[in-house]
């Protein structure tokens, strides 16, 4: 094995245009196709934060940055030299390596990890590194790195905030991780496949059977997953529509656990201003702080595109017709925009979920992930193995005796009986109602309309 | 992918195993921290799974991997419980020097 | 010519953070140490196309059991050096030299296995997760493996009972 073999395992191409000799061209080719990725995540981030502090806005009946730029679209690029204009203070006592790196760290999964998600069918341009065979194990090891990043920052500020941060991060990452592996175990046994790019054509309504030889792996699985895999409707081919219910719950246990893995509100409790002051950055100032902002933004846009591969279709679209790539620039402009729709959608879930859940407590952390998540994923996992085997009738009568089953039992446990009677003596509803923020009424104009400039009563009772 | 001439002798991945090997050796005869010790035992292990690939590579046998497998979730196991062990050592003693657990002495 | 340079780096980094792992005056630091050794060996695997065993290395390994690690170093807070007490002092230059006829004792058995043994490679085929899966349930291993499944039950019930707070 000499090192053109090696470079063939990471980003290699099995074209019969470049003989291994001239390995140099499949490198070049590798660098140009790994930089659109990188790109495109590095160059989401600005807009995104801006993004989500405008929809954020929206959502709470107030402006958002509105004032750099036109709708104040530049507001990010403002913060962003604001922040590098600012001292860069390392404090004393702090274990200065791992203080320097810990950002970094942070950064590089989420970088590396777009390298293998394809955005077009193309084997030689659609992805970072498309003949990654075990593209999803590969997936799930640097999101599994991801997590050294939070605990190096924690441990090296030399901060007990800081510390408590990354103790917290650690602990809820590998609890989810469990249901985040099994959902995503779920996807390669739908689709029998563990390269990503194969796990998108298995998913495309049209491309699969017209393209098989165009493929980077067979396997005999493959033909069994086709044969048993019921049509429902014009969803069919995408994994979250796949076995129906145990697609979606597997499309379900994942958004959850992406969300507790990127430290994304519900589960933002690594950061928790009110108990942490900020957490495992607190320490952190000027363009470290900032990587710190940047990795959380890319680690978003990179988890919402995993989504959108394993469960979402990837690249393509629900209507088979649409899926007719080629050479002409439709072809390259169709797949690329899907993909980036889902993402964006996928970004879109994460401001709204932002803001409209409560951030949990963190003992209902761990045991909504041990107690929840974990064992539904291993029940659904079960039950699509049993559609593979016996067909999926059977594994639906499985799954709807083992749901029945789970809640009677959680029906009938002691805490849920305590739980029940303390919320029928304080009634939830009532208490989310009297939290709802005071409005005063508008102001009344002589046809009963509000006003234009949508003045309140208060605002007319100062004038 | 037609296979290249090796260039790497089997030799040389199983004296990487031995001097890891040998430093999980002398890490667990030489610290006194509980977990530090337990991390040697890891490397040993990593060194022994190093040359069980090696082995399977060039004796041309899957086997080595499979053993490989195996040893990874033994030692997912062990070190579940050991950190268990050292957790409850910890909350008695106050501390994880295993020189001062010595009360079995008598 | 490549693959010697990077497989030198990679056995570099493996021992330097090797003698780290046994060195280093933190548990936190030994345990970073560990990470990097473990993330080459990781590498050492893909160089010897085993993909598959590589990236649950990262995965079980770097992934799940160091972070488990760091997390006990943290929750105990023992990121200060241990403490002076030692009353194995003079055995360190004896594990020194012990770990020095070990390294001797394993190369000289290792130098006489001929090169090159069967001459045969294992296929690159043969190393994707399907072999392995298929060769992982055919009869000759099926045992062990129901058999560390039964063990890993065992150990997380163990772990359960032993984090249990009750006085012991």
């Amino acid at each position: 094995m000499d090192f053109s073999q090696f470079s063939h395992i990471f980003w290699s191409v099995p074209t019969n245009e470049v003989p291994a000799a001239d390995w140099w061209i499949d490198v070049l080719r590798a660098f140009v196709r790994i930089l659109v990725p990188v790109f495109f995540v590095l160059l989401l981030v600005p807009p995104l934060v801006w993004f989500e502090r405008r929809l954020l806005g929206f959502m709470q009946q107030r402006q958002g940055p509105n004032r750099v730029g036109p709708e104040g679209i530049v507001q990010t690029i403002a913060d962003g030299v604001k922040l590098l204009m600012k001292e860069d203070i390392i404090p004393s006592n702090v274990d200065r390596t791992l203080y320097v790196l810990a950002p970094i760290i942070m950064l590089i999964p989420a970088l590396v990890t777009a390298g293998v998600l394809p955005w077009h069918p193309s084997l030689v341009w659609g992805a970072g590194a498309p003949n990654v065979d075990i593209g999803v194990l590969y997936l799930l090891a640097w999101s599994s790195l991801a997590v050294y990043g939070v605990v190096m920052a924690g441990w090296a500020s030399n901060n007990k905030y800081a510390l408590l941060g990354g103790l917290r991060s650690s602990a809820q990452m590998i609890s989810y991780e469990l249901g985040m592996g099994i959902a995503v175990v779920t996807v390669v046994l739908i689709s029998g496949a563990l390269s990503v790019r194969d796990i998108v054509f298995d998913q495309s309504a049209y491309g699969w059977i017209k393209d098989a030889a165009h493929t980077t792996a067979h396997h005999a699985a493959y033909t069994w997953g086709i044969v048993h895999k019921p049509w429902l409707g014009f969803l069919n081919p995408w994994h979250v529509a796949q076995f129906f219910p145990m697609g979606f719950v597997a499309a379900f246990i994942y958004v959850v656990a992406m969300l507790a893995e990127t430290n994304r509100s519900p589960f933002d409790l690594p950061e928790a201003e009110t108990e942490l002051v900020a957490g495992y950055h607190t320490e952190y100032t000027s363009m470290k702080f900032a990587m710190f902002f940047m990795g959380e933004y890319a680690n978003m846009v990179v988890v919402s595109a995993i989504a959108a591969t394993l469960f979402f279709g990837g690249w393509t679209t629900p209507i088979a017709q649409l899926d007719q790539w080629d050479n002409t620039a439709v072809g390259w402009i169709i797949p690329a925009a899907m993909i980036s729709a889902k993402i964006g959608l996928g970004l879109y879930f994460f401001v709204w979920i932002r803001a409209t859940l409560p951030r949990i407590r963190y003992d209902m952390l761990m045991s909504f992930g041990w107690k929840g998540i974990f064992p539904i994923a291993l029940g659904n996992l079960f039950c699509v193995a049993v559609s593979l085997t016996a067909g999926y009738w059977a594994g639906l009568a499985v799954w709807i005796v083992l749901a029945v089953g789970a809640l009677l039992i959680v029906a009938n446990l002691d805490s849920t009986k305590r739980f029940t009677e303390k919320t029928r003596r304080r009634s939830v509803l009532g208490l989310y109602a009297s939290a709802q923020p005071f409005q005063m009424p508008l102001v009344k104009t002589s046809n009963g309309a509000p006003p234009v400039d949508g003045r309140t009563a208060a605002e007319e009772l100062v004038k | 992918m037609a296979m290249a001439p090796v260039h790497i002798p089997l030799f040389y991945y199983l004296i990487v195993s031995a001097i890891l090997f040998a430093l999980g050796t002398i890490g667990v005869i030489v610290r006194r921290n509980a977990i530090i010790m337990f991390m040697c035992i890891e490397l040993m292990l990593n060194a022994v799974n190093l040359s069980l690939v090696a082995f399977s590579r060039y004796l041309s046998d899957i086997g080595g991997q499979l053993m490989v497998i195996f040893v990874m979730a033994v030692a997912a196991a062990e070190v579940a419980v050991g950190l268990g062990i050292i957790v409850s050592i910890f909350r008695n003693r106050e501390s994880i020097n295993i020189d001062t657990l010595d009360v079995m002495k008598g | 010519m490549g693959t010697q340079i990077l497989f030198a780096i990679l056995a570099a980094v493996a021992v330097v953070c090797g003698i780290g792992v046994v060195v280093s005056a933190s548990p936190v630091r030994s345990a970073l140490n560990l990470v990097l050794v473990l993330c080459s060996v990781a590498l050492l695997y893909l160089t010897l196309n085993a993909s598959f065993v590589a990236a649950i290395q990262i995965i079980v390994y770097a992934g799940a059991i160091m972070v488990l690690f760091l997390f006990v170093v943290m929750i105990l807070n023992l990121g200060s050096p241990e403490p002076l007490v030692n009353k194995l002092k003079p055995q360190t230059p004896l594990a020194v030299v012990a770990g020095l006829v070990l390294i001797g004792v394993i190369a000289s058995v290792v130098a006489s296995i001929p090169p090159q043994a069967s001459g045969r490679l294992l296929p690159e085929a043969t190393t994707g997760a399907l072999t392995i899966g298929l060769s992982l349930f055919s009869p000759a291993w099926v045992f062990p493996f129901e058999a560390v499944s039964v063990l890993l039950l065992v150990a997380t019930v163990g772990a359960v009972v032993l984090a249990t707070r009750r006085a012991l």
